[in-house]
């Protein structure tokens, strides 16, 4: 019977949705001016183009979230299986762990972390040769 | 249930923790060294394979499975590994030379190779699915991005992304199959499948074929056999020449015994099946390949052409699945990674200035100025060609032996036909070598590429003269392979 | 509840709308998403696989599709951004540079 509830339950708030949309669209006036066709902006008028470029950083960021997400994959069956595993397991997780960490001290030496002024030899080489491909 | 390793078997896996072990150590040494260090980090890469090297020579071939079923330590998966560390080893030397000419850093690179040559060796030795697939992909994924490694140039970006596309399709087709497997007999350990589908009526033979299909499918994108072969061309003209060579030879060799161990190991009941599919990849992949060779001005494009003829040769050893056709296949996988790799040690010797050097054409004259890299460089050719006395010759003869005594002899004489047509393609490379005058930059032979030829020379002539060890290595690899496919005779 | 058979066709549905967009859209990234489900569609097939044989084996092989898919995707946007910061341009019909 639980499966009823919840059939009522997304039916109701589907519906209240769809009749309120249809009711809004009906009854409000339509007075469109470009002001209030410009996407929301925090109450400002939009300034520039919404698809200018992004700093690189925040698609390395996303990459190697991607990357360290997926960790947790394994990390949840391992902490499931706890107790079966004993310590052979545990053993094994640092490993992959380990192996992981390694990973992260080498973007972090990279500069992948830096977001400030570069802080790391390496991460200053990598600055100044994009600047110079830039400016070429 | 406690899973994993009993203690005892963690040594028989010591090359492989050499390996994992070394490659971190490199990675952080990139990390932690100044950008310039390129010698040191290639050579500590060196000095991990030799470790590895020392370590598999140390653990041999017990014949043991280890990690439940997971893993076989014999003399086939032995026989493959010693021979991608091979390959691994003369790409390393000669990618100091190639690295300097393209001021590329060395560390991610080294790396990778190292990373790629550890799924290489799990790839040899996984007795069953998800273990071969995981090692597929770390060789798979550590070659997409050395493919892209040369990253202001556009070329290696569309090798890159063409090779990636590619082999994440054929990885999607692969999986389909391998799950269909799993879901057919309810494991994924090749033996216990073999089991299971020891009577294909009984499984439920249509499904069966679906799956044995996707996954050969899937596997014939990794070996570059036509009609799946269209990324080859473009992803070794593109990709760092030390790189293609390093695909063309080490992701081939270890593909080859993925897929051996797949169909003789695990399907010997659909024998029949895959015998008839790779009788057609296989003619169809020498003859398109040489064909298509033919035509190439590029270099790079020319051997990729030919290393996809290569792949239909070598799949005749396949097709006979006797223990001389899988003992021929391992022989002539070894000696085409020496006299493959050797080539491509002259493509980075021709790597000059502003010249990328791979077309035929800047190849001209090449006897005039380094007489001594002309004169390797026909040996390689002549060995590719199948002319004795060098060892291309021998690892075909035996080949083509072995498809006659198996009873396809149509097979020998297509193949025969098309050793005779990739000749003229050789030739042409000869004679632009020696008659035409030379032009462009004067190339400069440094000493690290100067040994890589020379031990891919030396290997080439040996194995040509004296070719009785590597025959009888062949032979005890093949035959530890075990199959119920050989012992019921066709 | 499902059958294994359901769930098969739901898998080869799956299956084959990646195939077909593998084959027929230009944009890389929509190839790269065509790709992922391909993957799942396997996924689906090791999920209900090892439902019927009640053996984890299915669901370990699952996790380790889902790890590679991830490093694949990562890789994939890694060089597909290479590719675009030299050629400004994420279209397959575009990308000549290699004669073929």
């Amino acid at each position: 019977m639980g499966w009823l509830g919840l059939l009522i339950m997304t039916g109701l708030g589907l519906g209240f949705a769809v009749v309120m949309i249809l009711l809004s669209s009906l009854l409000g006036p339509k007075n469109p001016t470009p002001e209030k066709l410009a996407p929301y902006e925090c109450g400002m008028p939009a300034v520039g183009d919404a698809r200018e470029r992004q700093s690189v950083k925040f698609y390395l960021v996303a990459m190697v979230f991607l990357l360290f997400d997926i960790e947790v994959a394994f990390l949840y069956p391992w902490a499931v299986a706890l107790r079966d595993l004993g310590w052979t397991g545990f053993v094994q997780i640092v490993t992959f762990f380990l192996i992981l960490v390694v990973g992260y001290i080498y973007i972090w030496r990279k500069g992948v972390l830096d977001w400030g002024p570069a802080t790391t030899s390496a991460a200053r080489a990598a600055a100044r040769a994009m600047r110079e491909r830039n400016a070429a | 249930m406690p899973a994993g390793f009993s203690p005892s078997e963690l040594a028989y896996l010591l090359p492989e923790f050499v390996l994992t072990l070394g490659a971190l150590l490199v990675l952080l040494a990139d990390a932690f060294l100044s950008r310039d260090r390129r010698g040191a980090v290639i050579g500590l890469s060196l000095v991990v394979l030799a470790a590895t090297g020392a370590a598999l020579a140390w653990v041999g071939a017990p014949h043991q499975t280890i990690a439940r079923g997971l893993l076989s330590m014999d003399a086939f998966g032995l026989f493959f590994k010693v021979l991608v560390l091979v390959a691994a080893a003369l790409t390393l030397l000669m990618s100091g030379p190639y690295l300097a000419a393209e001021a590329m850093p060395a560390g991610a690179y080294s790396f990778l190779v190292l990373a790629a040559t550890l799924g290489m060796f799990f790839m040899a030795s996984g007795v069953e699915l998800i273990t071969i697939f995981i090692g597929l992909e770390t060789m798979a994924v550590a070659f997409y991005i050395l493919a892209g490694l040369l990253k202001p140039n556009p070329r290696s970006n569309e090798a890159a992304v063409k090779y990636f596309l590619l082999g994440a399709f054929s990885l999607g087709i692969l999986l389909y199959g391998m799950s269909l497997l799993y879901g057919l007999t309810g494991s994924t350990n090749l033996g216990t499948i073999a089991a299971a589908v020891a009577n294909p009526a009984a499984v439920g033979r249509p499904l069966l074929l679906v799956a044995v299909i996707l996954v050969v499918a899937g596997l014939a994108f990794k070996i570059a056999a036509v009609p799946f072969h269209m990324w080859a061309p473009d992803v070794y003209e593109g990709a760092p020449t030390p790189i293609t060579a390093f695909i063309s030879v080490g992701s081939k060799a270890a593909s080859f015994a993925m897929l051996l161990r797949i169909v003789v190991l695990g399907l010997p009941s659909m024998a029949e099946e895959w015998r008839t599919l790779f009788y057609v990849l296989s003619v169809l992949s020498m003859t398109a390949g040489n064909i298509a060779a033919l035509t190439q001005t590029n270099l790079k494009r020319m051997l990729a052409y030919s290393s996809i003829a290569h792949a239909g040769y070598l799949l005749i050893g396949i097709v006979a699945a006797t223990p001389r056709g899988i003992s021929a296949m391992l022989i002539y996988l070894a000696v085409y990674t020496l006299m493959q790799l050797g080539a491509f040690g002259i493509l980075v010797l021709m790597r000059r200035g502003d010249s990328a050097g791979d077309e035929i054409q800047d190849l001209n004259g090449l006897f005039q100025r380094q007489p001594a890299a002309a004169v390797a460089m026909l040996v390689f050719l002549l060995s590719l060609g199948g002319i004795p006395p060098t060892a291309g010759f021998m690892g075909k003869f035996w080949l083509f032996g072995a498809a006659v005594e198996a009873g396809y002899v149509w097979l020998a004489v297509v193949a025969v036909l098309n050793s005779v047509v990739s000749l003229y393609y050789y030739l042409r490379v000869v004679v632009a070598m020696w008659t035409r005058e030379p032009e462009g930059l004067e190339p400069r032979m440094r000493p690290a590429l100067a040994l890589t030829l020379a031990l891919a020379l030396a290997g080439t002539l040996v194995l040509g003269l004296y070719p009785r060890p590597l025959f009888d290595l062949a032979e005890t690899s093949a035959k530890s392979l075990g199959s119920a496919v050989w012992a019921p005779s066709r | 509840m499902a059958t294994t058979t359901q769930y098969l066709v739901l898998s080869a549905t799956l299956f084959m709308i990646g195939v077909a967009g593998v084959v027929s859209r230009r944009n890389i990234i929509v190839i790269l998403m065509s790709i992922e489900l391909m993957l799942n569609a396997v996924n689906i097939n090791l999920m209900a696989f090892s439902l019927r044989w009640g053996n984890t084996t299915g669901q370990v092989f699952t996790l380790f599709v889902i790890a590679v898919a991830a490093a694949e995707a990562a890789v994939g946007l890694g060089i597909i951004l290479a590719l675009y910061r030299n050629r400004d341009t994420v279209n397959v019909d575009e990308m000549d540079v290699l004669k073929s």
